[in-house]
């Protein structure tokens, strides 16, 4: 249930507003609460319609390269008939008031969507009213419309701005008096406007975490334990003193498990320039003691995670009885998939920047999680949340890795025993070493064919050190990745088991954009993939014939724990009709049928499901004699309901493309004795202008129901339908990533 | 003592003569336009125009900065109207935008010496500037366009 409500609060909003102004606060109600108080509700959208016409709306989300802080306040401004050029956003600071400002797991249009809509449809209701109060007519005769609100029969027009004070005196309508617009009355929804930090952006002044300022500012660079959860033994600071510009030192105590978000501890040099702080740290002469975690190394592991995953293991989901239909196959197919971890590598390193005084700090961060910055920081620091003040900058990317603010905490605690405001900007080799890492994980597959080729049996194991291990060092089972990519198979497969096995993390394992859902469809639209060839089929065909007749998958039934990215199945079903529309549409689209691999050329195919969202890829690829492979071509099709401002989903989709083939062509992250191994962009490569996809055609495909996901269900398609069509090309099956660690001729 | 001309204006500078130019923009001048992103020539997103030829900031220290005309992003034009600024927001090119600054600034050193150029001169010309959030078909598309030239 979503609430809406005049507010005098406005302390909601920076700007200062006139008297007559008229602010609003809307949010969802919790269901489960029957007798709301304003104490527990938190609105999470605040518009302010102030006299002179100027309409502010708050962005309650953060801004890391999705467009978000546009997209969300347009529906606002749509729906109450405000002019674009009118209206004002404002960043909101971290706080629980807003309700969730997690900008994490694509969920920011579908969680706020009805909720933006619904209150400016309630301030261009209660404008329209104040309108038809004034000229005592019926308020069914008075229209807003772009800025003013007109009376048809007399031609007489007000601004919203002359409107705002006798429109805040109005009563808040019930939910069923206002009406929403049509569709074909949108004036920005589903069309779009231009980000409103495009210009900033192209003019080098878009303010980043890395840009925040305050006067009296000093600069930190700390030196972390290599190891983690390493215990700093001894330090000698005198050189690193005697760099020009430093002026200390300064030690931050050693995290404990669980590492969750804290700090990981260290030597920091501080100094009144970035260079001069980094030029201080490499003069420090540190000794660790590296604790349990230095027995890690990759290599061996990697041979534990496939031993796990060829023996029986945890049942997640099971149906029918897929031993004794291996017993009777006519054919048994194979096989073993690993993948290596990962680094985020957004382009801006973590960066905070924060200001201690009198128990009280104020940060500046780029964060997707503000609301985690205030707990942390607030711990760190031992001061009350509402001690904390957190400004959002804008993010030079994140993909998961800012929703972790371990480096605002080190620039709070840094600031509390500085004793003043502390810049903290991390190096590449730090965001590499520090990072909180995709995941490693093995897969094994075995399936049963009939005399056809149908799959009669189908069985999984996934095994890799969970995220839940960062929050509870004991933790070795997948718990919330199972249901990104691995419970939901979507195919028809008489019998059927997923199974889990145990993996203990040596490093703080995180999310990054699209999670399991990247090694999950790389095995799984791979080894489906494989069934085709070896039954000789096309593997779009063979791929649809599995999928079966259009249904909706019940999980439940199968005694699978799906969380269906939190929210229900009735109102977000796998339906596989949608998938099989994305599949038919990007065949299509692509040309598939008309495809002529051959001379080092083919085409390769995968779909998924993630994130409530449907795509399907065509990837063509190029292997020269040499073994260098090029990627001409993508084809997505994408089914992720309505779009509220299609450029943006399709440049997202765009992205996704050119990251998920970093992730297949290149992205490795290794460890020896328990350190990292990789440090900067010479040895964690990721794709260039020359190597990314040399153009990716995104195709909408509205399959109806309300917005899903944008920003990383185009990432785990990408990663098969490369290797798919390798395997096309060169009759290699490609079951690890990344690619170039492999021959390809 | 350094002397350069920053966007146009002189600037004196005294400190160590090894620190790399990026962090006198930022620190000092406060034009943080010009972006960190591996210290190491390997990204381009601190890429500057160092007498009219783009430069990676990170790797130019201070000393060889002297005597030379720096531009940044903030003074590749008055109004943010260089056709590849125009280019850019007419084909929404940024997502997260960091590394869009360096990307216009090696761009716009490219069409001065390549005014047409082809797809194997932007590979060539761009292949050092990563975009993570992936944008690099509208960076082709914006350039094409700021050139004149067909997509
Ligand atoms: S920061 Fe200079 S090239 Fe990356
Ligand atoms: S736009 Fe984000 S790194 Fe290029």
């Amino acid at each position: 249930m979503n609430r809406i409500e005049l507010t005098s609060r406005r302390d909601f909003l920076n700007s200062v507003f006139s008297a007559g102004a008229m602010i609003f606060a809307a949010g969802v109600v919790p269901s489960a609460e029957a007798d709301v108080t304003k104490s527990t509700w938190n609105p999470s959208v605040f518009i302010g319609v102030d006299t002179d016409g100027s309409v502010t709306i708050v962005a309650h989300r953060s801004e890391m390269g999705t467009g978000i802080r546009t997209s969300l306040p347009m529906v606002v401004a749509d729906e109450m008939e405000a002019d674009w050029n009118r209206v004002r956003i404002e960043q909101a600071l971290g706080d629980k008031k807003y309700g969730s400002q997690n900008t994490d797991g694509s969920c920011s249009i579908r969680d706020f969507y009805d909720l933006m809509r619904q209150t400016g449809a309630t301030a261009r209701f209660m404008l329209e009213k104040a309108a038809a109060d004034q000229w005592k007519v019926s308020a069914t005769e008075c229209k807003a419309q772009n800025h003013q609100v007109h009376h048809t029969p007399s031609g007489r027009s007000l601004g919203f701005g002359e409107l705002a004070a006798a429109a805040s005196k109005q009563p808040i309508p019930r939910p069923d008096l206002v009406r929403l617009k049509l569709p074909n009355e949108f004036r920005y929804i589903g069309k779009g406007v231009p980000s409103v930090d495009l210009k900033d952006i192209c003019t080098g002044h878009g303010t980043y975490g890395f840009d925040a300022r305050v006067p009296g500012m000093v600069y930190a660079s700390i030196e972390r334990p290599p190891v983690l959860g390493g215990k700093l033994k001894t330090f000698d600071d005198s050189a690193a003193k005697q760099v020009a510009g430093v002026s200390q030192t300064v030690v931050i105590e050693g995290a404990q498990p669980p590492y969750g978000f804290q700090a990981l501890g260290g030597v920091a040099v501080i100094a009144n320039n970035t260079w001069a702080a980094s030029e201080g740290r490499k003069k420090l002469k540190v000794e660790w003691e590296s604790g349990p975690h230095a027995v890690f190394s990759s290599e061996a592991f990697k041979k534990t995670l496939i031993d796990t995953a060829n023996k029986p293991q945890q049942v997640v989901r099971t149906v029918g009885d897929v031993d004794t239909a291996f017993n009777g196959a006519a054919k048994i197919v194979e096989a073993n998939y690993y993948t290596p971890l990962l680094a985020h590598a957004p382009m801006e390193p973590p960066a905070a920047l924060a200001e201690y005084r009198d128990g009280k700090v104020e940060v500046w961060a780029a964060t997707q999680n503000p609301q985690a910055v205030l707990t942390t920081v607030s711990k760190a620091l031992g001061i009350k949340e509402s001690d904390v003040t957190c400004h959002v900058t804008l993010l030079g990317g994140a993909f998961g890795r800012k929703s972790k603010p371990d480096y605002v905490a080190e620039a709070a605690i840094l600031s509390k025993k500085v004793g003043k405001p502390v810049k903290i900007s991390w190096t590449r080799e730090e965001d590499i070493h520090f990072d909180y890492f995709h995941t490693t994980s093995a897969m094994y597959f075995k399936a049963a064919l009939d005399a056809s080729g149908k799959p009669t049996a189908w069985l999984q194991r996934t095994v890799f050190p969970p995220i839940g291990s960062t929050f509870d060092e004991k933790e070795q089972y997948g718990g919330g990745e199972l249901s990104l990519g691995f419970l939901d198979v979507p195919f028809d497969i008489a019998n059927f088991r997923a199974e889990n096995g145990p993996a203990q993390a040596h490093l703080r394992i995180g999310w990054l954009r699209s999670v399991a859902n990247i090694y999950h469809a790389f095995g799984i639209q791979s080894f489906i993939d494989e069934l085709a060839h070896t039954t000789q089929k096309d593997p779009v065909e063979y791929w649809l014939a599995t999928l079966g007749a259009p249904r909706q998958i019940d999980l439940a039934t199968q005694k699978a724990k799906y969380t269906n990215y939190g929210k229900p199945l009735a109102q977000y079903p796998i339906d596989t009709g949608r998938l099989r529309r994305v599949v038919e549409v990007a065949a299509e689209k692509s040309g598939w049928g008309n495809r002529k691999n051959g001379n080092g050329r083919a085409w390769g195919f995968a779909a998924h499901r993630s994130f409530l969202t449907y795509v399907a890829a065509v990837v063509q690829i190029e292997v020269d004699p040499s073994g260098k492979l090029r990627i001409p071509r993508v084809d997505m099709a994408v089914d992720c309901g309505q779009s509220i401002n299609p450029d943006r989903v399709i440049s997202q989709f765009e992205g996704a493309a050119t990251f998920g083939a970093s992730i297949a062509l290149m992205g490795e992250i290794t460890a020896a004795d328990g350190r990292v191994q990789q440090s900067n962009f010479n040895t964690y490569q990721v794709a260039r202008i020359n190597e990314a996809p040399y153009e990716t055609h995104v195709h909408l495909v509205e399959g109806g129901g309300p917005p899903t996901g944008a920003g990383e269900p185009g990432v785990p398609p990408m990663a098969p339908a490369i290797c798919n069509a390798i395997f096309a090309a060169t009759g290699k099956r490609l079951r690890e990533l990344p690619i170039r660690k492999q021959k390809l001729v | 003592m350094i002397r350069l001309k920053v966007n146009g204006a002189s600037k004196e500078y005294t400190g160590d003569p090894a620190m790399p130019l990026l962090w006198y923009l930022r620190d000092e001048l406060q034009l943080t336009g010009s972006k960190f992103g591996c210290g190491m020539g390997l990204c381009g997103a601190c890429t500057v125009h160092v007498n009219g030829e783009a430069a990676r900031s990170c790797l130019t220290p201070m000393q060889s900065a002297s005597g030379k005309t720096i531009v940044t992003i903030e003074g590749l034009s008055a109004n943010g109207d260089h056709p590849l600024q125009k280019a850019w927001e007419q084909h929404n090119v940024p997502q997260c935008g960091y590394c869009q600054a360096g990307q216009i600034m090696q761009a716009a050193s490219l069409l001065k010496t390549k005014p047409k150029p082809t797809d194997q001169d932007i590979d060539q010309a761009m292949q050092g500037n990563i975009c993570r959030c992936g944008t690099y078909q509208r960076i082709r598309a914006a350039i094409k366009t700021a050139a004149g030239v067909k997509a």
